[in-house]
């Protein structure tokens, strides 16, 4: 099934590089990757979408960990959340079809943001549902171009599930020499 | 006092407790060698940059400190990726300093300018890119924390010609790494100690599985007293070997393709594994769909990716083992499994005894006889360190480990080449050891110009070469699998003897088995390198054998006429 995953990383060189690596070395399909700036300095937050069962998911978020620059992951694919998608869909509207797709345009409360002789520029967000409806009712008119921005997401309420962890001092690594002592041989 | 940043590196490798480093130099780190002369530092000048990773890796193996690598651009750091990618599957704590083009170089194709972060960052726990001797300080000290910290495990810091030579002011207590904690804390659906005891004390057939991470962690005597008390056999990996002594009477050996049938046999028909520092890796368990049908499982590994990722588990419990053991001792209540242990002793049955080295001298030298007197004349005691093949499971079946990391090898990523350097490593590291390569002579050939290291060095090793003629665990596999058409297989060789003389190395041929002893102690005796060329049985195979993907209980049987019973 479709996993959700919001996850925090350190806005540093290369870090969408590492993550991306990640999916790809250990065999997951990205369905939807998107990335933005969040509410505290220095911190990405990325929405990534990703086909994989329960033990795939769990093992992805104990990868994502591994990375140095991952402060959080939250799988919130299960949680109550509000995803949206958002599209720009240039259609060629001329004449008559004109007035057609300016109705479906308003039947799916979407935007119209560019017009020209030939065609017009529909702005709409929503589900991945909603705008794959819209795309399939746009099609006989002529989709020219379409970019959409792929899945983010967030949980509802008020507070996140868990904040993102602090940097520490590093646990001190195990002491291996006290029972056998190095170079035991 | 402002520091260069080639100053600032060794400065931070001095406060990491580095003394020792192994490398060769370049172009583009000229800046942080010129500055080396100043520290108290042991450089061992390699011969090639794959032999420094893996110095550093037998150097991390044998102590459990981090091993240090350093190489230049270009050629020297792709030189090291395999040595990194060996360090990565045997999670050894290893850190990998490169030089790096000037920065405002990188990306336009400079001479030997490589993007080696883009390169190792998939076989490296992290790898920084410095850009400026300001970043040198915090980097290499976080480096380090992230190499040992965790499962440990490979990291590489790049640095520029240009952050080398520049200059900065140093905060030393600003530099000290600070981590993000989340790693450490348990998720929803982690199992605790009691859920693992309540599954120990109602097994009646349980069996644990012992892995590398029983010495990373330092949980040799923990999983001692859990296996006494509770009274649960165990069964130990390759990497596992010496983390349990040989001897000890619970101690069953060696699991996987070629472990014991016995301990192979008992996995399978176990109630409870409890899995503790290992990852059910494929040459471990076989057939994943009849692997341990009837039992359940508990798993602690340090590393919560590990778990659920080849065997689905009841348990699941991602902690440092010996902290989660720590916890369970307390709980475990006295057992008793004796109708248990009686079952696995007949399994035993014809298979306990090997008795390939008791066979009568007829003029076939075989590599266990080799490896058996090795083991018998060097009391079990010493360091050994094996290349990957035939003569690794052979040693792995013949020659008892009492002691934690006294056997380093290259197990996950099985890397030819591997045992002259990593030995020269943990030579280095522990100067008193009795230290033993033993290695085939396909992987010799792959990385001997390293002798040269030895004899630099003044290192008192052993060198054996099983020397079958064959890349013999691919002419076994081509035997059992490919009707024996040895494709590319028989492979020459120079005289190892007279190569080792050249190199100022004492060397001797061995062909009977009467030879063995005398070569074995005369090399001992010996206050400087010795090499032995055992040319060994050519067509020999390594035996019991699961093949790859095949039911752990369907093992391939030594043939007649070297039948391994007791009655021999």
């Amino acid at each position: 099934m479709l996993h959700t995953f919001a996850v925090y990383v350190d806005n540093k060189p290369g870090v969408l590089n590492r993550v991306a690596s990640l999916f790809r070395r250990r065999a997951f399909n990205i369905e939807s990757l998107t990335v933005g700036h969040t509410e505290t300095p220095g911190v990405s937050r990325m929405t990534v979408v990703v086909d994989t069962d329960e033990y795939g998911a769990r093992r992805l978020e104990a990868h994502l960990y591994r990375l140095v620059p991952c402060r959080r992951v939250d799988n919130i694919t299960t949680a109550p959340s509000i995803s949206r998608d958002l599209a720009l869909i240039k259609v060629a509207a001329t004449g008559n079809a004109r007035t057609h797709v300016m109705q479906l345009v308003d039947v799916y409360r979407a935007r119209i943001v560019d017009v020209s002789p030939e065609s017009l520029v529909i702005e709409t967000t929503g589900t991945e549902d909603k705008i794959d409806s819209l795309v399939e009712v746009l099609r006989p008119y002529g989709v020219i171009e379409m970019v959409r921005t792929g899945r983010v997401a967030m949980a509802r309420g008020t507070t996140p599930v868990r904040p993102i962890a602090p940097r520490v001092p590093p646990r001190a690594a195990p002491d291996v020499s006290g029972d056998v002592g190095n170079c035991s041989v | 006092m402002k520091l260069t940043g080639a100053q600032i590196l060794w400065e931070s490798l001095v406060r990491e407790g580095v003394t020792d480093v192994f490398g060769y130099p370049g172009g583009a780190i000229l800046p942080a060698y010129d500055a080396m002369l100043a520290y108290p530092i042991r450089h061992v000048l390699v011969r090639h940059e794959q032999g420094a990773t893996h110095m550093a890796d037998g150097y991390a193996r044998a102590t459990g400190k981090v091993g240090v690598a350093i190489a230049t651009s270009g050629p020297g750091a792709t030189n090291m990726v395999t040595g990194i990618a060996t360090a990565m599957m045997d999670s050894s704590a290893i850190v990998c300093i490169t030089g790096q083009v000037g920065s405002k170089l990188i990306g336009s194709d400079a001479f030997q300018e490589t993007d080696i972060t883009g390169i190792t960052l998939p076989i490296t726990k992290h790898n920084y890119l410095v850009t400026s001797a300001e970043d040198v300080a915090p980097a290499v000290l976080e480096a380090f924390a992230v190499a040992r910290g965790g499962r440990p495990g490979p990291v590489l810091v790049d640095i520029t010609k240009d952050a080398q030579q520049g200059s900065s002011e140093v905060d030393w207590a600003a530099a000290e790494p600070h981590l993000s904690e989340a790693y450490d804390e348990a998720l929803p659906g982690d199992g605790d100690a009691r859920d693992a005891i309540e599954l120990i004390t109602a097994a009646e057939r349980p069996l644990i599985l012992a892995g590398h991470g029983v010495m990373l962690s330092g949980a040799e005597r923990q999983i001692i007293e859990l296996a006494e008390r509770a009274q649960i056999p165990i069964a130990v990996t390759l990497l596992g070997l010496g983390g349990v002594p040989a001897s000890h009477p619970l101690n069953l050996g060696m699991m996987g393709m070629h472990g014991e049938a016995w301990v192979n046999n008992a996995i399978q028909e176990a109630d409870l594994l409890i899995a503790l520092g290992m990852r059910f890796d494929d040459r471990v368990t076989g057939n994943l769909k009849t692997y341990a049908p009837t039992a359940k499982k508990i798993h602690v590994d340090i590393d919560r990716a590990e778990l659920n990722k080849n065997v689905r588990v009841d348990v699941g419990i991602a902690k440092d083992l010996r902290e989660a053991l720590d916890e369970w001792l307390p709980l475990v209540k006295p057992g008793d499994r004796a109708a248990w242990l009686s079952r696995i002793d007949s399994l035993k049955g014809d298979s306990a005894v090997r008795d390939i080295q008791n066979l009568p001298d007829d003029g076939h030298l075989y590599a266990a006889h080799v490896i058996n007197d090795i083991w018998r004349l060097t009391k079990g005691e010493a360091l050994v360190v094996t290349d990957v093949g035939q003569h690794q499971m052979w040693e792995a079946q013949y020659y008892k480990h009492n002691r934690p990391r006294s056997l380093i090898t290259s197990g996950g990523l099985g890397t030819m080449g591997f045992a002259l350097p990593a030995a020269i490593g943990a030579k280095i590291a522990c100067p008193g050891a009795e230290v033993w390569v033993i290695v085939g002579d396909g992987g010799f050939q792959m990385t001997c110009p390293e002798l040269a290291t030895v004899v630099q060095e003044h290192l008192d090793i052993n060198i054996a070469i099983i020397n079958n003629g064959f890349l013999g665990m691919v002419r076994q596999w081509q035997e059992f699998f490919y009707d024996k058409r040895y494709a590319a297989t028989p492979i020459g060789g120079p005289n190892f003897a007279k190569l080792a003389d050249a190199f100022g190395i004492a060397a001797t041929t061995v062909t009977k088995r009467g030879e063995v002893a005398g070569a074995v102690e005369a090399a001992r005796r010996l206050k400087r390198a010795a090499l032995i060329d055992f040319q060994v049985e050519q067509e020999d195979s390594v035996y019991p054998m699961v093949p790859a993907g095949a039911d752990l209980h369907k093992m391939i049987r030594r043939p007649s006429p070297i039948v391994e019973t007791a009655a021999d």
